[in-house]
């Protein structure tokens, strides 16, 4: 370990800290935003560990997110609550196991449909069950305050970029990094590029299934609809695109700015919500390309500093 | 230079501003509503929601406010899009209190929504006053959300009342004991399809269809050829809106028309009627007015007037009366302070008058008196079958589909 990593952790774990302050500053609208963010934070960080290096674009985070807030909703009142989390890692690890098995042979646009399509498959098997058995809504009332999410959040989120900064360091993330740029040469190389690629999707299911068992308590009325809603995954793959994916920060500094202008949008124009933020969208693509890295990086050789 | 004078410019207006709020904070009482302009429950709050909470603004605001212990306050409307989801439901419920600090808000449209904002409103100790919301879980709601009040009714009790018209009609000898059961495949069908099925069987009832249906699926035809092979004397459907419009549609193509024709959600909007004219008939759905009181007669003349559309004959008027109910518990105790008034809404022997009749709440704030099941008659929704409500009409049998 460098010095440099050394303070960069450091200041990571102090910049955590100062965060995890924030509830006892404001427990109103100013946490509600960071509770947001916070989410998005785990679900864009989580999602690019896997889709940054590899180029695969996952719809999926509906599903496994929809699965924890699920497994919430049947666990809350027969077991602990601290185990809830983990066992929504467990389930959203392994459906993304299964899934990555059967498609991460697939490519390109293949992939992405097919992990569109996972939500709504999802939902639908739940529905079924729930018709099967005569479930319905499930009310999730507990003490659990915005206050104690947020913090889950942020443990969640520290994890995720702890985890996120050793896969980097590891053969499994510079075999990543191969497939990303080649995927042939990868396979030439050696690399069994499946198992690479399944091992990461499952890291990032892992951790969308967590957040949803740690919101479900936000929510308070789970249903389908809205556990498995497909715009939190366009929502995630665009925040992390505009941050840019190449470095472990860069989907936060995409989260930050997007749930302001969203914020924003909302509170000004509250009857010209998609609208903004489709222009929004196209701003960004043309202005912003390679996100918030990529201008950091643009910046930098044009002024010439840094070694990068 | 060109900089400098633009700031000062900024700079008064905002000095303008904060003492043209000033002067006005004493006779202006803001509300804050959030509900869906966006997503999949637009449609629904832009028939049931935004127009009745408009009309009531207005209405208030044209009769010279809220009368407060010092003088009278207009109200001010102040209204967020939630985009369905839960997520900005809540966030929008800390906006209007914390940023834009309104005195009392609206409460959200549907179930999910009201659940999602309802520990936002209870921790600031906004009352809750729900019209859209139809639960079972009031009592568990009210002991943690001491705030939340229940308007609509309880699911339990609509599925009981709809097995219950069954029962009496087979009891006068009009139908038969053979009842078709679908519902959509969504919390709400399939806990309303369990209950009345229960109802059903405990009477004698025999299910000779049974099935039910993914939200949002396309293909209905299936559906009613199975029912309509089974050959019912009641076809019983727990559905949404699009399914409501799809399955009668779909009886009509097929000529399926069962003695009873009973459809959910939206069976009670205007357009339901629009759409099917002298073929919706006959047809039962959830809700339901009494079409022959004034009050209620008031307030349709008054929404369509203003929307351009009439009110559906279900949540609309529930909706509304939330509006009545809290302005009447604040020109009750003459304040602006939501602690004052929440005590007087917690209060159950207090009762207001509302386009829905007198409303009370009982200690766990559930309104135990409203409409269960209606019926179109004459291009009516009347209601068929209510808990405490006076003008209940006869059902009829429907007669085919022309």
């Amino acid at each position: 370990m460098s010095t440099r990593d050394i303070r960069n952790l450091i200041l990571s774990a102090l910049a955590f800290g100062v965060v995890a302050l924030l509830p006892f500053y404001d427990t109103g609208y100013i946490l509600s935003i960071a509770t947001t963010m916070a989410m998005f934070t785990v679900l864009a960080t989580s999602w690019a560990l896997f889709s940054g290096p590899t180029h695969y674009i996952s719809l999926a985070t509906a599903a496994f997110f929809g699965l924890g807030t699920f497994v919430t909703g049947y666990g809350f009142q027969t077991m602990p609550y601290w185990s809830l989390p983990l066992i929504a890692a467990v389930l959203g690890a392994g459906l993304a196991g299964l899934v990555g098995m059967v498609t991460l042979r697939l490519s390109g646009v293949y992939f992405v449909i097919f992990t569109l399509g996972l939500a709504e498959l999802v939902r639908q098997l739940v529905t079924w069950v729930q018709n099967r058995t005569g479930q319905r809504g499930m009310y999730v009332l507990t003490s659990i305050t915005e206050s104690h999410i947020y913090w889950q959040l942020l443990g969640m989120a520290a994890l995720v970029f702890l985890v996120g900064w050793l896969i980097g360091r590891s053969r499994l993330g510079f075999a990543l990094r191969i497939i990303g740029n080649d995927e042939t040469v990868a396979k030439h190389s050696g690399i069994n590029t499946a198992l690479a690629k399944v091992l990461l999707f499952m890291v990032s299911g892992a951790a969308a299934a967590t957040v949803g068992a740690m919101l479900a308590p936000r929510y308070i009325y789970i249903e389908p609809s809205t556990a498995f809603a497909p715009l939190l995954s366009f929502q995630v793959v665009i925040m992390a695109l505009l941050g840019g994916t190449g470095r472990l920060w860069g989907p936060l500094a995409g989260v930050i700015p997007f749930t302001l202008l969203w914020e924003f949008i909302s509170r000004h124009a509250p009857n010209q919500t998609l609208l903004l933020l489709g222009l929004a969208f196209l701003l960004i693509v043309y202005v912003l390309p390679g996100g918030v890295v990529g201008l950091q990086a643009r910046l930098k050789r044009r002024f010439g500093q840094g070694g990068h | 230079m060109k900089r400098r004078s633009l700031m000062t410019t900024v700079a008064a207006l905002a000095v303008m501003m904060g003492s043209l709020g000033a002067a006005s904070a004493q006779d202006v009482l803001k509300f804050g509503a959030a509900a869906p302009k966006t997503g999949p429950l637009a449609g629904g709050a832009d028939v049931t929601h935004w127009p009745a909470v408009r009309l009531w603004v207005e209405q208030t605001n044209a009769a010279g406010g809220l009368q407060l212990a010092d003088g009278p306050a207009l109200i001010e409307l102040i209204e967020y899009d939630d985009q369905t989801n839960p997520q900005q439901a809540i966030q929008a419920a800390q906006r209007m209190a914390t940023q834009d600090r309104v005195d009392f808000m609206v409460a959200p449209y549907s179930t999910g929504l009201n659940l999602a904002a309802a520990p936002i409103f209870s921790q600031l100790g906004y009352p809750q006053i729900t019209g859209s919301n139809v639960t079972n879980q009031q009592p568990e709601l009210s002991a943690q959300f001491p705030g939340m009040f229940f308007v609509l009714g309880r699911t339990s009790v609509m599925a009981e009342d709809t097995a219950q018209v069954l029962v009496d009609l087979r009891e006068s000898g009009d139908i038969g004991n053979r009842v078709a059961l679908v519902n959509v495949a969504d919390a709400f069908g399939i806990e309303m399809a369990g209950i009345s099925r229960a109802v059903l069987e405990e009477n004698g009832f025999e299910i000779v269809y049974q099935t039910s249906y993914p939200l949002g699926t396309q293909d209905i035809a299936p559906i009613i050829d199975g029912a309509k092979a089974a050959n019912p004397d009641a076809f019983i459907a727990w559905s949404y809106p699009g399914d409501t419009f799809a399955l009668t549609d779909q009886a009509i193509v097929q000529d399926f028309s069962p003695s009873v024709f009973f459809t959910a959600v939206a069976t009670a909007f205007p357009s339901y009627y629009g759409r099917f004219g002298q073929q919706a008939e006959g047809v039962m759905g959830m809700g339901g007015v009494n079409p022959d009181d004034p009050a209620f007669q008031a307030f349709a003349s008054a929404h369509e007037e203003l929307s351009g559309q009439g009110p559906d004959f279900w949540a609309s008027a529930s909706t509304y009366a939330t509006l009545e109910i809290l302005g009447q518990a604040i020109e009750a105790t003459g304040s602006r302070d939501r602690a004052v008034v929440m005590e007087y809404l917690q209060d159950s022997s207090n009762s207001y008058e509302t386009v829905l009749g007198p409303v009370q709440f009982n200690d766990m704030n559930d309104n135990e008196r409203y409409w269960t099941v209606g019926q179109w008659q004459d291009g009516v929704f009347r209601g068929v079958a209510a808990r405490g409500r006076d003008g209940v009409s006869d059902v009829v049998l429907k007669d085919g589909w022309d």
